[in-house]
């Protein structure tokens, strides 16, 4: 018989410290942590000696300064003498435009793509393979570039409009493609509840999203209601009236008028302009996204093996139900984790701006605020600090939105 | 009752009738057609509309394409001979080509330079890319980018081979001494190749670059499309081990290395490119000594390099989390050590499965290397933007050079898509 003793403590020698694998964890995240602290306090030196040998201090203040130059697009009032600040503010909700309305037309370009690619029909899922390769393959500053050469070079100027026998037309006499942008006509309310155009504005969101919940809740009730009793009640009707009751209730009551844009002295007058530059950077950012959004969609559909589908059959399904019982749930699975990705490259991208002067962030406060005031660090930083934060939002509302949608498994 | 054959049975074939083709709706093009075109009214539908479509952007862009001009020196000359018809104007290209390529400072009598740069960068590549080719073909692919440096940049060939010179004796040095400890082969390999450039750099005389046997170009006279492919090159192949060492360093057990990876990840992909760009050409001489002045092609390969790094770190993260937990156990129980276990178990196979992953990111980032045009410096979408379009000769020529501008990138970046799914298919060992 024998007794387990415990091993006999061996001394502590320096060699252990590399060789012995309880401590050499440690001995390598001190050298990390030394070689850190050394190479932060290396450049923090730099700059600090850099900054005092050009007279600078790191300071915001300029922030606060007249930024002295002009916007065209802006979602904001903004003139010449306000601040900086709320340049950058302008140039914020730019940046957040282009991508929210980029984001949506992607998506719906790329889930067509996408569902075209994998149609009987040989000619057309050819030639969504050939819109596909040829986005992906090109980069997408020559697409705005070469979008925004459509928009200035290619578009009629307003004099074209002119005269007796204009060269050009209005389309519908409501809309004007013209190579300054393009005129649409602007709703506005004669006797809106507030006195602000913006409230009014809010007050119509807020009666959409008050719809928006009510189709829910009655999606719910009929649900319920089917799992009584075996019987769906018929909802459609009482959605479209949630939907469009107090929608058309609210516009009768605000006074909706149209302000269609009219041809006076040089240039198209009323309506809302929307600027070539954002035309162009909306569209191609949609087209190039869009190409890797049908990549992502097709993926998700094969990946759903066809016994479902002919399962889903078998019990009798229409092929509309089998599409949206069976396979996309399942589908969107696969889908989502890299539509969040796309939407994340989509903002990322529309720093582009600054190639084709649309003013967004980049260039509001990466480019002129930073060359009129040479504040290049202050100014990089907040940029980065701001395109941190959006792409966090996105990944994390993208990522709820995810959760509700995954395979719940116990 | 009869006997006979013939009165019990009317008539028997005597020999087989040979078989007829199958009707016409049955085989060759009308069953294709119908099988893949028009085999529903939706269908049909959708197949009319695809032909208008084609129809459509073949009818303007076929006769464009073919009474293109090729041969005079300005875009009036060129309306001229095209006299209202409709053309291209493709003299732009013809005239322009070496300033699309080289940019439009590079010495003209110096082309040969980066065209031989060219060529070997394919010998180099090929057997990185095509493993059947003889393996001693690597030790060039190892030269390759000192012979390229000299070749480029010209100036004193001293810079170059002490460069490589410090590589080959930090290598020697982990050799001999990596054997017995990893760690002491690493750190001195470090240290070694840090003292050889030391002393090299102190070796080589002042103004060395002025009477070599290359004449030095600037970095700044680089430009066209050749800086396109540098800097796509350049920074692919030094964020791979870079993005390689991140990955490990996000998938370690010692929490400061893990943080300090995961910070520097999540920090880069959070951010556009540009605004890294604006960083290198605005921000980084901040940050190095008040005495040194680095230049922008390097400032600008340090921040492409560290951007794509992180993306490549994400990729590898990928490969290395797909691989069974027995594959690392199996290592241990050899009894092989970390460095050992990565480099011949764990990383093969993480790598081979983040194949198709990297190859999207060196496209990705090949297609990103037009960014620095926004930075004013004259890559291919920067000379056409800048010089040519500006020019008085060439003021609206826009359809044939972005149109040239996109077929380069789309050949390049389609060229190594169709690679990298060769590669797949040629190294999947899973028999499926």
């Amino acid at each position: 018989m024998s007794t387990l003793t415990d091993p006999p403590q061996e001394p502590f020698r320096l060699s252990m410290l590399v060789n012995d694998t309880r401590y050499r964890s440690l001995t390598f995240q001190a050298i990390a942590a030394i070689l850190l602290a050394l190479s932060i306090w290396y450049l923090g030196n730099n700059l600090i000696q850099n900054l005092r040998a050009a007279g600078l201090n790191i300071s915001y203040d300029f922030l606060g300064n007249p930024a002295g130059y002009d916007i065209n697009q802006r979602l904001v009032e903004y003139d010449n003498q306000d601040s900086h600040g709320r340049a950058a503010l302008v140039g914020i909700l730019n940046t957040l435009l282009v991508a929210f309305l980029a984001c949506i037309t992607a998506t719906i370009f790329g889930v067509i793509a996408g569902v075209l690619r994998l149609s009987n029909n040989w000619l057309v899922s050819k030639l969504m393979a050939v819109y596909v390769e040829i986005f992906r393959n090109i980069p997408v500053l020559i697409w705005i570039i070469i979008i925004f050469t459509i928009m200035t070079a290619a578009l009629p100027g307003p004099r074209a409009f002119r005269g007796d026998d204009p060269a050009s037309t209005m389309v519908l006499d409501l809309f004007a493609f013209t190579n300054r942008g393009v005129y649409i006509p602007m709703p506005w309310f004669e006797s809106g509840i507030f006195a602000s155009a913006t409230m009014n504005w809010l007050l119509v969101l807020a009666v959409l999203v008050g719809s928006f919940f009510a189709t829910r809740k009655i999606e719910a009730w009929a649900t319920q209601k089917q799992e009584a009793t075996g019987e769906r009640p018929k909802t459609l009707a009482m959605v479209l009236g949630v939907w469009l009751v107090p929608f058309l209730l609210l516009m009768v009551i605000m006074g909706l008028t149209w302000e269609i844009p009219a041809l006076k002295g040089f240039n198209f007058q009323g309506g809302i302009k929307i600027g070539g530059p954002l035309i162009a950077l909306w569209f191609a950012l949609s087209i190039y996204t869009g190409a890797f959004i049908a990549e992502n969609v097709r993926a998700g559909i094969q990946a759903i093996s066809k016994g479902q589908t002919e399962a889903a059959a078998a019990l009798g399904l229409r092929p509309g139900r089998i599409m949206n019982l069976v396979i996309l749930p399942q589908a969107l699975r696969v889908i989502i984790p890299p539509l969040i990705s796309q939407y994340l490259n989509i903002t990322k991208n529309s720093s582009l701006a600054i190639a084709v002067g649309y003013a967004d962030i980049t260039a509001t406060l990466g480019g002129i605020t930073l060359n009129q005031t040479g504040r290049a660090i202050e100014c990089v930083l907040l940029l980065m600090l701001f395109y941190l934060t959006a792409s966090l939002v996105i990944s994390m509302v993208m990522n709820i939105y995810n959760a509700s949608v995954k395979l719940k498994e116990r | 009752m009869s006997d006979k054959t013939s009165d019990s049975i009317a008539f028997v074939a005597k020999g087989t009738i040979p078989p007829s083709p199958p009707p016409a709706s049955q085989a060759g093009v009308v069953k294709w057609l119908r099988d893949n075109l028009f085999s529903s009214v939706p269908n049909g539908i959708l197949t009319l509309v695809a032909l208008t479509v084609i129809y459509l952007v073949l009818q303007k862009t076929v006769p464009w394409l073919f009474n293109g001009v090729w041969t005079t020196t300005s875009l009036n000359e060129c309306r001229e001979v095209l006299d209202g018809k409709v053309g291209a104007c493709f003299s732009v290209l013809t005239e322009r080509w070496h300033q699309l390529l080289y940019g439009f400072k590079y010495p003209a009598e110096y082309y040969w330079r980066p065209n031989l740069g060219l060529v070997l960068l394919l010998v180099a590549v090929a057997p990185v890319l095509f493993f059947d080719l003889p393996r001693k073909m690597l030790i060039f692919t190892g030269l390759y980018p000192f012979i390229a440096f000299w070749l480029i940049w010209g100036g004193t060939i001293m810079a170059p081979i002490i460069a490589l010179l410090g590589f080959v004796v930090g290598g020697v040095v982990f050799q001999v001494y990596g054997r017995s400890s990893f760690a002491a082969g690493f750190f001195g390999g470090i240290a070694a190749a840090l003292i050889i450039w030391a002393l090299g750099g102190m070796l080589i005389p002042e103004g060395a670059s002025e009477n070599a046997m290359l004449e030095a170009v600037p970095s700044r006279d680089l430009g066209g499309f050749m800086l396109n492919l540098m800097l796509g090159v350049t920074c692919v192949s030094l964020s791979l081990p870079l993005g390689i060492a991140l990955a490990l360093g996000r998938q370690s057990d010692m929490p400061l290395i893990k943080w300090i990876c995961v910070i520097f990840i999540e920090f880069v992909r959070g951010v556009p490119l540009i605004t890294l760009l604006f960083v290198a050409s605005v921000m980084l001489a901040y940050f190095f000594p008040p005495d040194a002045t680095v230049d922008l092609f390097l400032r600008v390969v340090i921040m492409i390099t560290m951007f794509s790094a992180a993306y490549i770190a994400e990729v590898i993260r990928g490969g290395l989390a797909a691989l069974p937990k027995g594959q690392y156990e199996a290592a241990d129980s050899l009894g092989l050590d970390y460095p050992q276990a990565m480099r011949l178990i764990i990383l093969p196979q993480a790598l081979k499965i983040s194949i198709p992953g990297i190859v999207n990111v060196a496209v990705g980032l090949f297609k990103d290397t037009t960014l620095v045009s926004v930075i004013s410096m004259f890559d291919l979408v920067g000379m056409i933007r800048g010089p040519i379009l500006a020019s008085t000769e060439w003021n609206g020529v826009y359809w044939e050079l972005l149109g040239f501008a996109a077929l380069l990138f789309f050949v390049v970046c389609y060229g190594i898509s169709q690679y990298s799914q060769w590669l797949e298919r040629r190294l999947a060992t899973d028999h499926r």
